[in-house]
This record gives C-alpha cells, sequence and structure tokens, in this order.
C-alpha cells in the first residue's frame, strides 16, 4: 500500500493517521501561539530588565540543573536496581518510587514536611544533630524538584535496561571485567540515549515545578522564588508580566529541548531506516 | 477513493470531538445562581449557601472558591459567574474597570489581621513587635496578594521591620506551614484561625495598628442568572446572613 512520493518520502502514513496527528500537533502549538499572541512586545523588556525575573531566572537554573544531576547520580542505580535484580516487592518498590509523578505536587510538599520539615520524621534529627533546615532554604528547593522529577529518568532508564541484551554484560564479565567495570563501560554507554532522554524529562519536570516547591520551600526572592513560582505570583497583579516570564521559561526550555534532540539522539532521518522494516 | 473516504471519516470524527467539547457550556438551568467567592469566605458562604436554598427552593447555589485576583480574571475571560464576592477591594475594581459588574459594588463583611501560632502559643508572641527577630521563622502573604499588603501595612503601623521567611501565594498557605509547625508565626485573618479549630491560635492585634480588610459583593454583567444573583446578594446583606458571617469571625461593616 505505500506508495512513493515526489521527494522520496519512504514512509506512507494512512491518512487518519496524519489527520489525528495534526490536530495533536494543533493542540499543542494553539496555547503557544495564543500566548505569543497576547504577549506584550512593547513592554516586554522593561519586565525583563527587574532584577527580581533575573535572579529567579538564575535560581531556577541552578536548582533545576542540581536535581537532574540528583536525578542521574541517585536514579540510574535505582533503575538498574529495578529492572536487573530480582527481589521480594519489586512492584511495591517500583510503585512507590515513581509515585511521586502521580501524586498532587503540594500534596507531595506537605509529605516532604512529614518526612524533611522541622518537625518530620527525619527532619527533627536533621535540626537537632546537625543543625540542618532544609524548608524555606535553596536546599529545599532542590529537595522538592529531586523527588518530583527523578521518577521520569528511572522509568526510562528502566526501561532501557530491560531492553538491553545482557549477553553484552556477559560477554564483558567473561573477559574479565569487573562487574564495576561492565556497568560503567558496557551498560551505560549501552543505553546512552535513554540517559538523556530521562535527564532531560526530569531536567524539564524541575525546571517547571511549582506546587512541591511553594509548599516545602516556601517563596523568598533569592532564595527560594524560582521562575514558575514568580510567574504565579505576578499573574495575581498584572497578567503582561506574567506572560513575558512565562515565554522566557519557555523559550529556554524549547532550545534545549531542539538543541539536544538534534545533538544526541541523532537526525530523525537517519533512523528512519529502522521504523520502515 | 479509498484515501479520500478515509479522510472524510476522520474529518468527521474529529469535527464529532471538536463539536462535543464545544457544546457542553450552556446547560445552565434557570434556577441555579453561580457565586465566585474569595478563599477566605469558605466556611462561611458554604452555609449561607445552604440557607439561601431553604429560603429559596428553586435555586440551586454553586460556588468556585478561589484567590480573588484569580476569580477576576475567571470571569474577566468569560466564566458563568452570577456573582462575584471579593476579599479587597482592589480586585472588584479590576472587575468595574473591565465594565464586567451589573450592580455597584457593595461592602458586605470586614475582616481584621491577627497573628496566627500554634497551640497554646509556645513561643510566647504577645505581639507584632515580638515578631521582629530572627529566632523565629515568620511567614507573610505575597505583596502580589491582599493578605500580604494589609501584613506590610501592620507591620508599618507598629513601625517593626519583620523579616519573614516565606512570602506565601495565599492566606490559607500561610496558616498550613503554621499549623504544620514548620512556621512559629503568620500574619493572616481572624476567621482563617477561627476556621483552623485547634490546630492554631490567635494572637490579637490591637486596633490602632490593624488593618481592616473590606470585602466587596457585585452581580456580574455576563450573569446568566441576573435575578437569582440579586437575591443571592440581598440575603448576604440581609440579618441572617450577616448572623452566619459573624459566627465564623467576619465583623460586619
Amino acid at each position: 500500500m505505500t506508495r512513493a512520493r515526489p521527494r522520496g518520502r519512504r514512509v506512507g502514513l494512512p491518512v487518519p493517521v496524519l489527520v489525528l496527528a495534526c490536530v495533536a500537533i494543533v493542540f499543542f502549538a494553539l496555547p503557544l501561539v495564543g500566548l505569543l499572541w497576547r504577549t506584550p512586545w512593547a513592554d516586554a523588556w522593561t519586565y525583563l530588565a527587574d532584577d527580581d525575573v533575573l535572579t529567579a531566572l538564575r535560581l531556577s537554573l541552578v536548582c533545576s540543573l542540581w536535581a537532574t544531576a540528583l536525578s542521574l547520580v541517585f536514579g540510574v542505580p535505582l533503575a538498574w536496581l529495578l529492572a536487573r535484580v530480582e527481589f521480594a516487592g519489586r512492584g511495591i518498590v517500583r510503585a512507590l518510587c515513581t509515585l511521586s509523578m502521580v501524586l498532587p505536587p503540594v500534596v507531595g510538599g506537605v509529605a516532604l514536611f512529614a518526612a524533611l520539615g522541622r518537625r518530620g520524621l527525619v527532619g527533627e534529627y536533621l535540626d537537632r544533630w546537625f543543625g540542618i533546615t532544609l524548608p524555606f532554604t535553596t536546599a529545599g528547593v532542590v529537595v522538592a524538584q529531586t523527588f518530583v522529577a527523578m521518577p521520569f529518568l528511572v522509568i526510562t532508564v528502566e526501561s532501557a535496561l530491560r531492553q538491553l541484551d545482557t549477553r553484552f554484560d556477559d560477554a564483558s564479565r567473561t573477559l574479565g571485567a569487573t562487574r564495576w567495570y561492565t556497568f560503567r563501560r558496557v551498560t551505560l554507554p549501552a543505553i546512552r540515549p535513554a540517559l538523556v532522554a530521562g535527564a532531560v524529562l526530569s531536567w524539564a519536570r524541575a525546571l517547571g515545578e511549582f506546587g512541591a516547591t511553594i509548599t516545602f520551600a516556601g517563596n523568598f526572592p533569592g532564595t527560594t522564588q524560582t521562575m514558575p513560582l514568580a510567574v504565579y505570583l505576578s499573574l495575581e497583579t498584572n497578567t503582561d508580566e506574567a506572560i513575558v516570564l512565562a515565554l522566557v521559561l519557555i523559550t529556554i526550555s524549547f532550545a534545549v529541548l531542539i538543541g539536544l534532540r538534534d545533538h544526541w539522539f541523532g537526525r530523525p532521518d537517519r533512523l528512519q531506516g529502522t521504523a520502515t522494516a | 477513493m479509498r484515501r479520500a473516504r478515509r479522510l472524510t471519516i476522520a474529518l468527521i470524527a474529529v469535527l464529532g470531538v471538536a463539536s462535543a467539547a464545544c457544546g457542553g457550556g450552556d446547560t445552565e438551568s434557570a434556577g441555579t445562581v453561580t457565586v465566585f467567592a474569595a478563599a477566605s469566605l469558605t466556611d462561611a458562604f458554604t452555609e449561607i449557601g445552604d440557607a439561601f436554598t431553604v429560603e429559596h427552593p428553586d435555586t440551586t447555589v454553586v460556588f468556585n472558591f478561589s484567590g480573588s485576583s484569580a476569580l477576576v480574571t475567571q470571569i474577566v475571560e468569560g466564566a458563568p459567574a452570577d456573582v462575584f464576592a471579593s476579599a479587597d477591594p482592589s480586585n472588584m475594581t479590576k472587575l468595574t474597570d473591565a465594565d464586567a459588574n451589573a450592580t455597584e459594588p457593595v461592602v458586605f463583611t470586614t475582616n481584621l489581621a491577627a497573628i496566627v501560632v500554634a497551640p497554646g502559643n509556645p513561643t510566647g508572641i504577645t505581639g507584632v513587635a515580638d515578631l521582629a527577630t530572627d529566632d523565629l521563622i515568620v511567614v507573610q502573604c505575597a505583596p502580589e496578594v491582599p493578605c500580604g499588603r494589609y501584613a506590610a501595612q501592620v507591620f508599618e503601623n507598629a513601625g517593626v521591620s519583620v523579616s519573614p521567611k516565606s512570602l506565601e501565594e495565599n492566606v490559607k498557605a500561610v496558616v498550613t506551614k503554621v499549623t504544620l509547625g514548620e512556621a512559629d508565626a503568620g500574619i493572616v485573618y481572624v476567621t482563617d484561625v477561627i476556621a483552623a479549630g485547634a490546630d492554631a491560635e490567635a494572637v490579637e492585634i490591637p486596633a490602632a495598628v490593624n488593618v481592616v480588610a473590606e470585602y466587596p459583593i457585585a452581580v456580574t454583567a455576563g450573569a446568566p442568572n441576573p435575578d437569582a444573583a440579586g437575591a443571592f446578594v440581598d440575603f448576604v446583606l440581609s440579618d441572617r446572613g450577616q448572623t452566619i458571617l459573624t459566627s465564623y469571625g467576619f465583623v460586619e461593616p
């Protein structure tokens, strides 16, 4: 049924699929176009030159990168454990570690209080023994973002590990490599696309995080007010400013998502050969 | 040919979904009055709504409680509200500026600011001046929301400089921080402390430094049911409505 098309496209897409896909594109593009249409371009620069905005933007970038780094450090081993090790209650552990994806973020923030707050299960002792308090601090923002963002990395990496042929690992081991060496030099490189995809997903989630952050870390310019919080609060008084701020956040995310896609996953046309099979 | 037919089917499906999505809006029955009210009115207005329906059995009251500024945005964007009750005059002004009110706004109740502390007042706070120390974790509303402006006003009236740890997005978030034990004190409305019950306690702010938060109410210009809306506003202003408001800590204007 596939027909050759003039410009050498090899994939013949069924028309209904194409139509539905176009509806999906419009569904995503339209709100963005609406936002651009509403943007007060003439005043945009005045809003952006505000010191508070730059502070919030910097804080957002720093915290979301920290959250991504923590997600990688702890999330990859967790994904490996869930994918490769058979143990009783694995399903429960997996559900537990991805629960924060479906939890309303504000509830997530309250749960973090219960664990790490001044009166929390662990937080009380962190405060008493080490003088560490997380609520209302920048570290608290990173904790809240990591809490909601890490599952995106764990799920992506776990599914990649499951699809990976374990015989590569076995070969490496029979050739005398240690477990740690095999993990670093064979397993991790093989799942690089999933690692990057997972990291980007969790970074994007951390960058947009609102509910858990404002609940657990509060809102104070310079220490805990990230861009989403600044956008929300400016919406209270000045819709125009909120739109401009939101646009900044969108532009940055958009640039990163596009840049990474081409750089790390290869160009889409190179992958087509496998897709048509 | 086959492709054309498939395209037609797909288009029909898409249009069907689209029209179904658009058609759900205007099923308002004649006996429903939709009230958009400030979050701090949640408990009092719910009881007023019940009392109103006892007097007007043919009318159903539907509430949308949220921050006043969010509600104004929704109404100006075309949400089907009959009545708007705001927690401060400035948000009502936004509605008037957009020509979105049908009746002149009336101040129907007032609220006072108070210091919210944990039950038993463990840190022994006696007044606003006690909050000006870094040993206490004080939270207040952000300057963008009414309770934040009132808090700043109270501190200015008392001549104290307080460094809050967080500027919360709404007044209930301030109460939550204190009831969870994460903050030692916050500036909220008297009614919020009463609503928190046994989980919180109020330290009064003397009238000399306190502020009076005025709550205006109006029928909206686009009210689908203006008659019922007017009846609801009258009921809020009646003795019965005022008694209910007073029982939740509001003060008659």
